[in-house]
C-alpha cells in the first residue's frame, strides 16, 4: 500500500496523445490503474470511451496488451483469455482485466459479468462509471443517478443508480472495491490489492465526465471528491464478504460530517433543473445508502 | 393517451437532420412505441423520439441492450402498437434472432438501420451499405423481409411512412436502410398536412369478430391472403402465439405439415413483389449503359447520367427504392436491351450479385465499389465511359 504520490511507479504505461476529452478523469484513473497492474497485463475492452482513448494506429497510447471486444462481452472475452492462459500455463505470469464503462457493465454486459463471476473466473473486472453512455453522446445508463439529465432523460432520470457492487457481492467473489478517479493513491492501492487475489475481482471506479456532466474541465478532481464527501459515492472494499470502509469515506459514516448533496448537484449542468424536493429525495437516498453500509460493516 | 394534435409536425418546409426526418416519418405513420439502445450513428433517432413520442401519447423506453430493444418492439407490436427501433449494423446483428422470430410469428415491426462501416466495430461515423444482406439473411430460417433504401431526408420521412404501411400489410420485419451520411445530413423536408398524412397511413387492423376462417393466417390457399395480426387482449387472440410452425389454432404442426406454413412465410412476399417493390427509371428508354443503384449512391447516379448524356453516352439509371424483395423480373427487363451494366455500390458489390442473377450470361457488368464514403460522380462516370468503349 502506498501513501504518497512519490511512491507511484515512475514508468508510464499510458502515454501522452490519448484521444480522450479534455479533463477526462477516466484517463487519469486508467493511467494509475495500469501502473498498479503492471506490464504483464492483458486488458479486454468493449465499445466505450476507453476504446477511443487507446488511439489509432500508429499512435497507440498504451503499453499493455489491449484487445477490443464487442459491447456485451467484456467478461466473456476475459473468460476465454483466462482459460487459454491457464491451458498454456501462462496464467501465473499474466493478469487479465476486463475494463468496461458503466453501460457496458450494468446494462448490456451484466449477463457476461454474472456468468464469469459465477464461475469465479480468475480476472479483474473494472467498471469506470461516468454514469452515462458518454461515448455515443451521453444517453442514460443503469448507472445514471436520479434526476440527471442525459439526452434520453430530458427531464431527468426518475430512477436511482443500479448498485452493481452489491450485485457482485451476491456472486460471492473474493474482492470487491469502489474507488474514484479523484483519489489516485486509492485507485493504485485497490488495483494492487485486487491483483493479490485469485478468482473474480470487481472494482467500480467513479469517473466524472466534463462534457456529460456539465462542469468546467479543470473541475474533474473536485467533482469526484465532492461525490465522496457528500457520501453519494462511498469508497469501500469487500474482502471475502466483509466490508471495510476506505479512509477517504470513513468520516462520512457520521451523517453530520457529510456535505449536503446539493453541494455536489449544483456544480453540474446535468442537475440544473432540479428542485428542492428532488434534492431532498436525493439526500434521503444517500442517507439510506449509509444506513445500509453501517449495517454491512 | 393519444394527443392527436402533437403527433404531426406543422405542415410546410422544415430543415431536418436525416435521423430526425426518419423519426418524424415514423411519428406520422402512427408510431406508438419505440424501444432502442444508443449506437452511433443512429442515436439521434431515440434522442428525438424520447420527447416527441411521449408528447403525442406514445411510449419510449431506452432498453438495456439491442436484444431487449427489439424484443420490446415485438412485444409492443403484439399488444397492438405500431412499434419500431433504430440501430446500426452491430445492433442489427444482436437483433437477428428476434427478427427471425418476428418473421415466423408475422409480427409487424420496423427497424431503422443507420448503416456504418463494418465488419466488427468498423468506422462508426462512416457510411457503408454493408447491411443490405444482413437485413435479409441475419436470422435463422427461411423468411422474407421488406427493405427501403431512401436517398434523401425527404425520402427518410416519406419512405418510413411506407415502411410502416408495408409492415402492417405484409406482417413482416421491415427495414429503413439509412447510413451514417444520410442520417446526419440536414436538408429541407416538406411535411404534408395532418389530413394528407392520415390518408397515407395504413392503420393496425384488428379482427373484430371470432372468425376462425379469417384467422387462419397459415392456411391460405390460392391467392395469398394476409389476415390482420392477432392483437393481445382482443377476443380473437389465439390460445397460444408461438414462433414454431403452427396451424390456424396456434398449435405446433408435425414435420409432415411444416412445408405449408414455411412456404407461406416466403410466398406472401415473393408472390407480391410487383406490389411491394418500388423502383425508379431515369433515361432508360434508349440506354445502352444501365446503372443500377440504391440509397445515397443512387442520388449521385442521377447526376452521372446527366453528365454522361452531355458527352453523348446513352446512360440510364434504374434505381431500387426497395432493395428487398429484389425485383428480379423488373431488372431482367431493364437490362435486356442494354450493352453493359454498371453497379455502383457503397460496398464491395453485394447487390451486384442479385443483378447478376437477372442478366444474360454474356452481358458485361462493372462493379464500382466504394467504402466508407460516397462516390464522386467522376468515379462512376469513368466506369460508364469504359463500359461504353469496351462494348460500343
Amino acid at each position: 500500500m502506498i501513501t504518497r504520490p512519490d511512491d507511484l511507479p515512475e514508468e508510464e504505461l499510458l502515454l501522452s496523445g490519448t484521444r480522450s476529452c479534455a479533463g477526462c478523469s477516466m484517463s487519469l484513473m486508467y493511467r494509475t490503474a495500469i501502473k498498479a497492474l503492471g506490464k504483464n497485463t492483458i486488458i479486454t475492452v468493449p465499445a466505450s470511451c476507453l476504446t477511443v482513448l487507446h488511439g489509432l494506429y500508429h499512435k497507440q497510447s498504451v503499453l499493455v496488451n489491449v484487445i477490443h471486444t464487442t459491447f456485451e462481452t467484456t467478461a466473456a472475452s476475459a473468460s476465454g483469455i483466462v482459460a487459454a492462459l491457464e491451458a498454456l500455463g501462462l496464467d501465473e505470469k499474466i493478469t487479465v482485466v476486463g475494463f468496461a464503462g458503466d453501460g457496458g457493465t450494468s446494462d448490456i454486459g451484466i449477463q457476461g459479468l454474472s456468468g464469469a463471476a459465477e464461475r469465479n473466473t480468475n480476472f479483474i473486472y473494472a467498471c469506470y462509471d461516468n454514469e452515462m453512455y458518454s461515448n455515443t453522446g451521453t444517453q442514460r445508463s443503469g448507472q445514471t443517478p436520479y434526476m440527471a439529465y442525459t439526452t434520453t432523460t430530458p427531464h431527468g432520470k426518475l430512477e436511482h443508480k443500479k448498485n452493481i457492487p452489491m450485485i457482485m457481492l451476491a456472486h460471492n467473489i473474493p474482492y470487491i472495491a469502489t474507488t474514484c478517479a479523484s483519489y489516485p493513491l486509492d485507485v493504485f492501492n485497490k488495483f494492487t490489492r485486487a491483483k493479490q487475489f485469485k478468482g473474480t475481482r470487481y472494482i467500480h471506479v467513479l469517473a466524472p465526465c466534463p462534457p456529460g456532466w456539465g462542469y468546467p474541465t479543470h473541475e474533474s478532481i473536485e467533482i469526484g471528491k465532492l461525490a465522496v464527501r457528500t457520501g453519494i459515492f462511498p469508497l469501500y472494499e469487500i474482502i471475502d464478504g466483509k466490508m471495510f470502509l476506505s479512509k477517504e469515506s470513513e468520516p462520512y459514516l457520521d451523517p453530520r460530517k457529510r456535505l449536503p448533496v446539493a453541494d455536489y448537484l449544483k456544480k453540474q449542468g446535468r442537475f440544473k433543473h432540479i428542485t428542492q424536493q428532488h434534492i431532498d429525495t436525493y439526500q434521503e437516498y444517500v442517507n439510506g445508502q449509509w444506513d445500509f453500509i453501517s449495517k454491512m460493516l | 393517451m393519444e394527443n392527436e394534435s402533437k403527433r404531426y409536425m406543422a405542415p410546410g418546409k422544415h430543415v431536418l437532420m436525416g435521423n430526425v426526418a426518419m423519426a418524424e416519418g415514423a411519428m406520422a405513420a402512427g408510431l406508438t412505441f419505440f424501444g432502442g439502445y444508443p449506437i452511433t450513428p443512429s442515436t439521434e433517432v431515440p434522442e428525438h423520439l424520447v420527447w416527441r413520442l411521449p408528447e403525442a401519447g406514445g411510449a419510449f423506453i431506452q432498453m438495456e441492450d439491442e436484444l431487449a430493444a427489439i424484443n420490446s418492439v415485438a412485444g409492443a407490436s403484439v399488444a397492438g402498437a405500431k412499434a419500431m427501433t433504430a440501430t446500426s449494423g452491430p445492433g442489427t446483428s444482436l437483433m437477428a434472432e428476434t427478427i427471425s422470430m418476428a418473421a415466423a410469428m408475422e409480427i409487424p415491426l420496423v427497424i431503422c438501420d443507420v448503416q456504418r462501416n463494418g465488419p466488427g466495430t468498423g468506422l462508426v461515423t462512416a457510411p457503408h451499405h454493408n447491411d443490405v444482406f444482413q437485413c435479409k439473411y441475419s436470422g435463422n430460417g427461411e423468411y422474407e423481409v421488406i427493405a427501403y433504401a431512401p436517398m434523401s431526408c425527404q425520402e427518410l420521412y416519406d419512405l418510413t411512412i411506407e415502411a410502416f404501411n408495408a409492415a402492417e400489410t405484409y406482417r413482416c420485419p421491415t427495414y429503413v436502410l439509412s447510413d451514417a451520411y444520410l442520417g446526419h445530413l440536414h436538408e429541407p423536408v416538406v411535411i404534408p398536412t395532418a389530413e394528407e398524412v392520415k390518408k397515407l397511413v395504413v392503420a393496425r387492423a384488428i379482427l373484430d369478430k371470432p372468425n376462425q376462417e379469417k384467422f387462419t393466417f397459415l392456411d391460405r390457399e390460392g391467392n395469398i391472403q394476409i389476415p390482420p395480426a392477432p392483437v393481445l387482449g382482443t377476443p380473437n387472440f389465439p390460445t397460444t402465439f408461438i414462433s414454431q410452425p403452427h396451424g390456424p389454432d396456434g398449435i405446433p404442426v408435425n414435420e409432415d405439415q411444416v412445408l405449408k406454413p414455411n412456404t407461406l412465410l416466403v410466398e406472401k412476399i415473393t408472390k407480391n413483389v410487383e406490389k411491394i417493390a418500388r423502383t425508379e427509371a431515369y433515361m432508360l428508354d434508349d440506354a445502352e449503359v444501365v446503372i443500377i443503384a440504391y440509397g445515397l449512391t443512387a442520388r449521385v447516379c442521377y447526376h452521372v447520367v446527366n453528365l454522361a448524356r452531355k458527352e453523348g453516352l446513352k446512360a440510364g439509371l434504374f434505381r431500387l427504392v426497395t432493395i428487398w424483395p429484389f425485383p428480379y423480373e423488373r431488372v431482367k427487363s431493364v437490362v435486356a436491351g442494354a450493352k453493359a451494366i454498371v453497379v455502383p455500390e457503397m460496398n464491395l458489390g453485394l447487390m451486384a450479385g442479385e443483378v447478376e442473377r437477372c442478366k444474360p450470361l454474356a452481358m458485361p457488368m462493372y462493379k464500382v465499389p466504394k467504402i466508407a464514403d460516397i462516390h464522386e460522380p467522376g468515379e462512376i462516370l469513368a466506369v460508364v465511359r469504359k463500359a461504353k468503349e469496351a462494348h460500343p
